[in-house]
């Protein structure tokens, strides 16, 4: 499946689909999208990578195992959701708002950072199982 | 008072970090938790004989009406001298007995642990909390009983212990559960005003039902009994602490406690009446037929336990008063037993009846105490045994149906147990002393002091009952709701026919005792019936049911994910079909679907072509593809809909199936080979009836009133409250955020067990 075309593409395509990644996210909380659709399309771009430059490389890219971004997302969402009783004396996940949005992001808030890390959950978890069975078969 | 249930519990722990210091000289002084509880509990007593009663409250789980209340009255007051007292015996007793034992201190935890649960299941007012100490101290107990883990039958007799006492718990929680729904409350305290509220409850009979096989198993009633006798494999301290004087007393004290709530007549009297009867009687007619100091002593603590629960079910002020007699009675003569036959294992190395002989020359001490402990057994004047006796007696009489025969029930029971005292109290000491017994020596006080104590409270108890009377008897009369009347517990009465029937049971014991001696002939007569006991009934039962489950488990558990989906799909089928054809009108308005346009059908032929290819192609990797394109047919569905999200979220997880799918089947061999023919037919017939089923769901719920109300709540919300305007999105991060957090942290689990079962498989697989 190497082919040469397929291999030029992807290392343009990598980068790409990752600004586009996160462009999904930030964009999910007006327009389609979101943390959990991002993270799909860059695990994606990671397992084309992987198709395109073989699994090591992907890997080298990475520079960690993708499991790590698992326990980190995790926390963030975690995180986020505790904030307002920490920050605020509100109940739990209760949305908390930065007042001024800021420009590129947008509205910075706790369901920003909950969505984000639900992002990296996503990422680390399907790439965990798509590398793991590469791996193995 | 949460201060002197939680010490024992704190206590343990610190030993679980300390422990060390406990296992040599110091071990001793572990018995200062005991003791200063013991006499902390003392100081109420002046307060609680006045008809006081304290209680204190602390909140733990308002919302739900479980809160640590405790209360301290007569009963509970009985009961925490008595756990406390005795246990300040069985400490000082366990430093000499399991002298520099390697896990003395571990010993010393369990012990502690077991000590605090049980007081709090005794100060309990809230039901709750009654069965949450109640449960542990079933595990404590379990830990005690298996003490001696490296044997396997002392951990089976902990397993079995811990089935029955366990089955035990759950009844009482359902009880309990049945009971704080009728009731309104968990308080004990406040039940009480409303027994006839509950007596005339549809659920009474089940509540019954349910907290007297709580208080059955748990203080070894007929048939759950044989757990008791095989919980002799523990050390003797524990038998003594738990099996004579506290935890299989949990049941009656239950019982004692429930008897103003739930004692409604007829049907209470003679459930208890019938069940505490034929224990007592059951299992003093086994005593004959043992030589086993233990297990001559336990058979006589079920049956002392049986006419405990006899008595509760007569019921009348003069039968509790006994059964409240009774249990001191029994609490120090058992103990002192117990403790006396682990002096003689100690020494002799035997604790077989039949050997045993003219301790009495090496053991003087001990022999008082044993000589005395049968005196109070066999309820001989002027110890407190004679006393309680004469109660029994007293209640039995004066009961308002068959009188004699209860009587009669209760004389022999008796009779066995004056048997019972004299063959593990007095025949070790008497006769002429083996050859091989000549060396022994007595051990250290701190072993044969305890049962001098106790022996020694019975006699002072007997002729001085009044101490007894003003601080238990009262004010245990007075908790139970009866109609007090005013009583002096004594022990001469005068002549009357009582004092002739405690005269018939001293000549009747003697006589038994000079007649009959244990033999092993008659234990190996007995043994003949063993395969009719509730013992091996039941543990036939529990294999019976190992095998069903295994049988069970296996027919559903078969490793081949096909399998699993098939039952789930068949089973989702019969339980739609069911409900769907029980009430099914199909009147789905067709002419208000819009109509069908141009995209619409072709991305339905593509639909259809993409499943039949899946279904009928040769090749794996063409039938994955074709599942790509029914999934991104899908998408473009969703798209058409206006669910973009779904739509995106849809066509990134297909594109990932595939590229998972090749990944796999790339590396496999290029033939398909198909299931048989008729295993695709079945599965076809399967997947075919689920879509139909499916199918005339949806355009049923199509026929129902649309509930627009939640959909309406989050549109309008998503930006005042949410800041979003994607309503999706704002429902998966801010109004549902915690079902994502969740959802997410399932998909952590996912890639973990996909990681762990891959690569622990590569590794066992590099090993070969």
């Amino acid at each position: 499946m190497r082919t040469i075309i397929l291999k030029s593409a992807s290392s343009y395509l990598l980068p790409v689909l990752l600004l586009f990644s996160v462009f999904i996210l930030l964009r999910g909380h007006y327009l389609p999208g979101g943390g959990f659709v991002g993270g799909l399309v860059a695990a994606i771009a990671f397992v084309l990578d992987a198709f395109s430059n073989g699994l090591d490389k992907a890997k080298k890219i990475l520079k960690f195992h993708p499991g790590f971004l698992m326990p980190v997302g995790l926390m963030i969402a975690f995180l986020s959701g505790i904030s307002p009783m920490l920050l605020a004396d509100l109940p739990m996940m209760t949305g908390i708002w930065a007042e001024n949005p800021i420009p590129v992001i947008g509205a910075i808030g706790s369901p920003l950072f909950f969505d984000i890390g639900v992002y990296l959950v996503v990422i680390g978890s399907s790439l965990t199982i798509i590398f793991t069975i590469s791996e193995s078969v | 008072m949460l201060e002197a249930v939680l010490l024992g519990f704190l206590f343990s722990l610190f030993l679980v970090f300390a422990g060390s210091y406990f296992r040599g000289k110091l071990a001793v002084l572990s018995s200062i938790i005991p003791i200063s509880l013991f006499v902390y509990f003392l100081s109420f007593i002046p307060e609680v004989s006045n008809g006081e009663v304290i209680y204190e409250n602390h909140e733990w789980i308002p919302s739900f009406g479980v809160n640590l209340s405790f209360t301290l009255d007569g009963l509970a007051l009985l009961f925490v001298l008595m756990i406390t007292g005795i246990g300040s015996l069985v400490f000082l007793y366990t430093s000499a007995y399991l002298k520099n034992h390697n896990y003395l201190d571990r010993f010393y935890g369990y012990l502690s642990l077991f000590m605090a649960s049980m007081l709090g299941l005794v100060l309990s007012d809230n039901l709750m909390s009654l069965f949450i100490f109640w449960e542990l101290t079933s595990i404590s107990s379990f830990y005690l009983i298996g003490f001696n883990n490296d044997k396997a039958d002392s951990r089976k007799s902990a397993l079995v212990a811990l089935g029955i006492t366990g089955i035990g718990g759950l009844l009482l929680l359902g009880g309990a559960v049945l009971l704080g729904d009728v009731a309104g409350t968990y308080r004990i305290s406040e039940m009480l005003s409303m027994r006839d509220a509950i007596t005339d409850s549809s659920h009474y009979i089940l509540i019954l039902l349910l907290i007297f096989g709580a208080a059955f198993t748990k203080s070894a009633q007929f048939p759950f009994h044989f757990w008791l006798p095989g919980a002799m494999k523990a050390p003797t301290p524990v038998s003594t602490y738990l099996h004579s004087a506290t935890m299989v007393k949990a049941g009656v004290y239950l019982l004692f406690r429930m008897t103003p709530v739930l004692n409604g007549g007829e049907i209470w009297h003679t459930i208890l009446i019938a069940v505490g009867g034929i224990t007592m009687l059951y299992s003093a007619i086994h005593i004959i037929f043992r030589t086993d100091l233990k297990g001559i002593l336990a058979y006589s603590t079920i049956s002392a336990l049986g006419i405990l629960v006899f008595l509760i079910g007569i019921g009348t002020q003069a039968a509790l008063i006994a059964a409240a007699v009774f249990i001191v009675v029994h609490a120090l003569y058992k103990a002192s037993l117990f403790l006396i036959t682990g002096i003689i294992d100690h020494e002799t190395g035997t604790r077989d009846v039949t050997q045993l002989a003219g301790l009495r020359k090496v053991l003087l001490p001990v022999a008082i105490a044993g000589f005395i402990a049968a005196l109070i057994s066999g309820g001989v004047p002027p110890t407190l045994g004679f006393v309680g006796k004469d109660l029994i007696y007293e209640s039995t009489l004066h009961f308002t149906s068959n009188a004699v025969l209860l009587t009669i029930i209760a004389i022999s029971t008796n009779v066995l147990l004056f048997y019972a005292g004299f063959v593990a109290g007095v025949k070790p000491f008497m006769g002429q002393l083996p050859k091989k017994f000549e060396n022994i020596h007595l051990p250290s006080p701190l072993m044969w002091v305890p049962p001098l104590i106790m022996t020694f409270a019975g006699v002072v108890f007997g002729i001085f009952p009044g101490l007894i009377e003003s601080a238990f008897a009262k004010p245990i009369a007075m908790t139970q709701a009866i109609a007090f009347e005013d009583f002096h517990l004594k022990l001469w009465h005068g002549f009357n026919t009582i004092l002739g029937l405690s005269a018939i049971t001293l000549v009747l014991g003697t006589v038994l005792y000079l007649k009959l001696s244990p033999r092993h002939a008659l234990e190996n007569s007995i043994a003949k019936f063993d395969f009719i006991s509730p013992k091996v009934l039941f543990l036939k039962l529990s294999e019976g049911f190992a095998v069903f489950s295994k049988y069970w488990t296996n027919f559903f558990q078969t490793g081949y994910l096909r399998h699993y989906i098939s039952t789930i799909v068949a089973f989702l089928i019969l339980l739609l079909g069911y409900l769907i054809f029980s009430d099914f009108s199909l009147e789905t308005d067709f002419t208000a679907l819009a109509d069908l346009t141009i995209y619409e059908i072709s991305i339905l032929l593509m639909l259809l072509a993409g499943v039949l290819y899946t279904v009928f192609t040769k090749s794996r990797l063409a039938a994955v593809a074709a599942l790509g394109v029914v999934g991104l047919s899908f998408s473009l569905l969703f798209l058409f809909y206006s669910a973009p999200d779904l739509a995106m979220t849809q066509f990134s997880v297909d594109t990932l199936t595939v590229i998972l799918f090749v990944l796999v089947l790339y590396k496999l061999p290029r033939y398909l080979n198909l299931s048989e023919k008729w295993l695709r037919i079945k599965h076809g017939i399967l997947s075919v009836s689920f879509g139909i089923l499916i199918t005339l769901l949806i355009l049923r719920v199509l026929t129902e009133p649309k509930n627009t109300e939640i959909t309406e709540f989050y549109a309008e919300n998503a930006y005042k409250l949410a800041h979003g305007k994607n309503v999706v999105n704002v429902i998966l991060v801010d109004f549902r955020g915690i079902d994502t957090m969740i959802e997410i942290s399932v998909l952590i689990v996912a890639a973990l067990g996909v990681f762990g079962l891959l690569k622990l498989r590569l590794k066992t697989r590099d090993k070969k």
